[in-house]
């Protein structure tokens, strides 16, 4: 079992990844890469039973959807830090002929990768396909889904939402990065979510609450969740985040949604992010 | 070669039905997803011998193809089952992205597609799908032509690993297709030999073709009729040898002109044997309520309009 230090290290390292990835392309987004750097971090090094030798109907392990595509940078390099494929292909991120595409896909046989998101809203239903399946072959492992928060305004979402209470699928953990932050502004003024505990409450999901980025009350949770699994519910952690964290002046604002930093700016950033496991 | 005659009359959905029924019984990875239509779809045998296998996803079509997607991922082989409008434009950004670029092994099943949907009218008869799921790569697109071939095309899709649009219909239909003529996914079925016009035909329009094939020969005209029930990828071999021989081409089928079967030879023979080409399909235009004989007759698709189309297109040459 990996130290809360030792995960710091790994997430500060995969804050400086994402970071020179999408500066190396002038695209991508920062902003929830670097608030979700730290759940991704912990599912892939503490969480979650998985095998870096990849395997696409990932039987007899735990499997994780990134729903809100966006964060690919984040999610390759966790993937590539966890042995998954050659921490160097960080380099191909975004660029013509790459295995890195700028949404995740299976479609370049990326290891690590099982289905495409980008589209928002589908990822909890792969999730629940999933873990149907996980029960039909008695595998007793989980799936873990993310998803951003400004993601639940699609209707598809709350089909999944409903379907997994009433179906009792309760070998699936949802995660919903509450950052409060879209493209167009902060959530609660594009379209409010109103009281998000007790909608999944009322929907019938078991709910937890958590600050992502804090790294031993992460681990915490994810410890809970796992140990309210197969009771009959699905689980959903309600997990606030700070857009852009790790990085003060990403902090507290929606515009590093979408935006790559120029020179000067991925200085600055690299600077409050120090080598932990060496650059790619 | 074998002559092809009306055994019987029944809907290609029960096809559907009893092969689904047959794959359960010989693969226990075939799973089954519904949405609201069991009965329609024909899926209740399956549904009551299987009942851990069938997932019930309620009127909520996007879940569950993006649940369909899901149970690839452990090995399942799922079928998901619904009408075609709903199977197809309801859901093309999830099929887009989750099977399709995906190249997840679902099988999208769609029954009552096309205008002989009926008295439902416009909302939901679809005529647009086949357009809308060929232009999707990694999509196979299959309109088979009567209930033993929808049964044959079950069964061959279960076997063919990767994402599958399988479009048959509603109404009750002549059977024509013997139960034991071998399904092979992306090759033409000959059904009758001439020199003088190749009626290439999918779907309802194969029996109405086979009937104006006899109306044609006592005009003396010797139509060459071949089933195309695999839209993509579309047999050009096939289409290329027959046109090659007889110089002229009528197109037949429930669906648009616009992205149909019409639009995927045309494509083939403007760039391979640029051809005098008729399209017996729908000029662009929403359906309407009425029964399906009413229908087909309004809207161009009957017996007559192939004759029709045949006689102009030999005129052409």
């Amino acid at each position: 079992m990996l130290t809360n230090d030792y995960l710091k290290n790994i997430a500060t390292q995969v804050r400086r990844d994402l970071l020179r990835m999408i500066h190396a392309v002038n695209s991508g987004h920062p902003g929830g890469s670097l608030g979700c750097t730290d759940v991704i971090t912990c599912l892939y090094f503490s969480a979650m039973e998985h095998h870096s030798k990849f395997n696409m109907d990932g039987n007899d392990e735990d499997i994780f959807f990134l729903s809100n595509g966006h964060l690919s940078a984040a999610w390759y390099s966790v993937l590539a830090r966890s042995g998954y494929f050659p921490v160097s292909e960080l380099a191909s991120f975004r660029k013509l002929n790459t295995r890195l595409q700028g949404h995740p896909t299976p479609a370049e046989h990326l290891p690590g990768v099982r289905m495409a998101s980008g589209s928002l809203g589908q990822g909890m239903s792969n999730a629940i396909g999933t873990a149907l399946a996980k029960k039909l072959n008695k595998d007793t492992h989980l799936v873990y889904s993310l998803h951003g928060d400004g993601e639940l305004q699609e209707g598809q979402i709350w089909e999944a939402i409903m379907y997994a209470a009433a179906k009792k699928v309760d070998n699936l953990i949802s995660i919903i990065d509450c950052n409060g932050k879209q493209i167009d502004g902060p959530v609660e003024e594009v379209l409010s979510l109103g009281d998000l505990p007790a909608k999944f409450k009322a929907f019938g999901w078991k709910v937890l609450e958590m600050n992502g980025n804090n790294i031993p009350e992460v681990i915490d949770m994810l410890k809970i969740a796992k140990a309210n699994t197969c009771k009959g519910q699905p689980i959903v952690i309600l997990m606030k985040t700070e857009m852009g964290f790790g990085v003060d002046f990403m902090m507290g604002t929606h515009k590093w949604h979408g935006v790559a930093p120029n020179d000067q700016q991925l200085a600055d950033a690299l600077a409050q992010l120090p080598v932990t496991l060496g650059d790619y | 070669m074998r002559t092809y005659q009306k055994i019987g009359e029944k809907d290609t959905r029960s096809g559907f039905g009893e092969a689904l029924l047959e794959l359960g019984r010989n693969n226990t990875n075939i799973v089954a997803l519904c949405a609201d239509l069991t009965g329609s779809l024909k899926m209740d045998a399956f549904v009551k011998e299987f009942p851990e296998r069938f997932f019930q996803v309620g009127i909520a079509e996007a879940n569950m193809i993006g649940i369909a997607a899901g149970l690839t991922i452990g090995g399942k082989i799922p079928f998901t089952g619904t009408f075609a409008n709903f199977s197809t434009g309801r859901v093309y950004d999830q099929i887009r992205q989750c099977v399709a670029y995906s190249n997840k092994n679902v099988k999208i099943c769609a029954s009552h597609a096309g205008i002989t949907l009926g008295e439902d009218g416009a909302t939901h008869q679809i005529m647009e799908d086949i357009g809308l799921m060929k232009m999707l790569p990694n999509m196979v697109v299959i309109n088979p032509c009567d209930f033993n071939q929808t049964k044959a095309a079950t069964m061959a899709i279960a076997e063919h690993v990767g994402p599958v649009y399988l479009r048959f219909g509603r109404p009750k239909v002549p059977v024509f297709i013997p139960e034991d003529e071998p399904f092979v996914i992306g090759k033409a079925l000959q059904l009758t030999e001439g020199k003088d016009v190749s009626i290439f035909a999918t779907g309802h329009l194969v029996w109405k073709a086979l009937e104006a094939v006899h109306i044609l020969k006592e005009k003396g005209i010797a139509a060459e009729l071949i089933n195309i029930h695999t839209i993509k990828p579309l047999d050009n071999e096939a289409i290329l040898n027959s046109v090659a021989k007889t110089h002229c081409v009528v197109t037949a089928e429930e669906h648009m002109m616009n992205g149909g079967l019409g639009d995927s030879i045309a494509q083939l023979l403007a760039r391979k044997l640029p051809t005098p080409l008729e399209m017996v399909a729908v000029d662009d235009h929403f359906g309407e309520s009425g029964t399906p004989e009413e229908l087909m007759t309004k809207f161009g698709l009957d017996t007559v309009n192939v004759v029709e189309a045949v006689m102009k297109v030999i005129g052409r040459k």
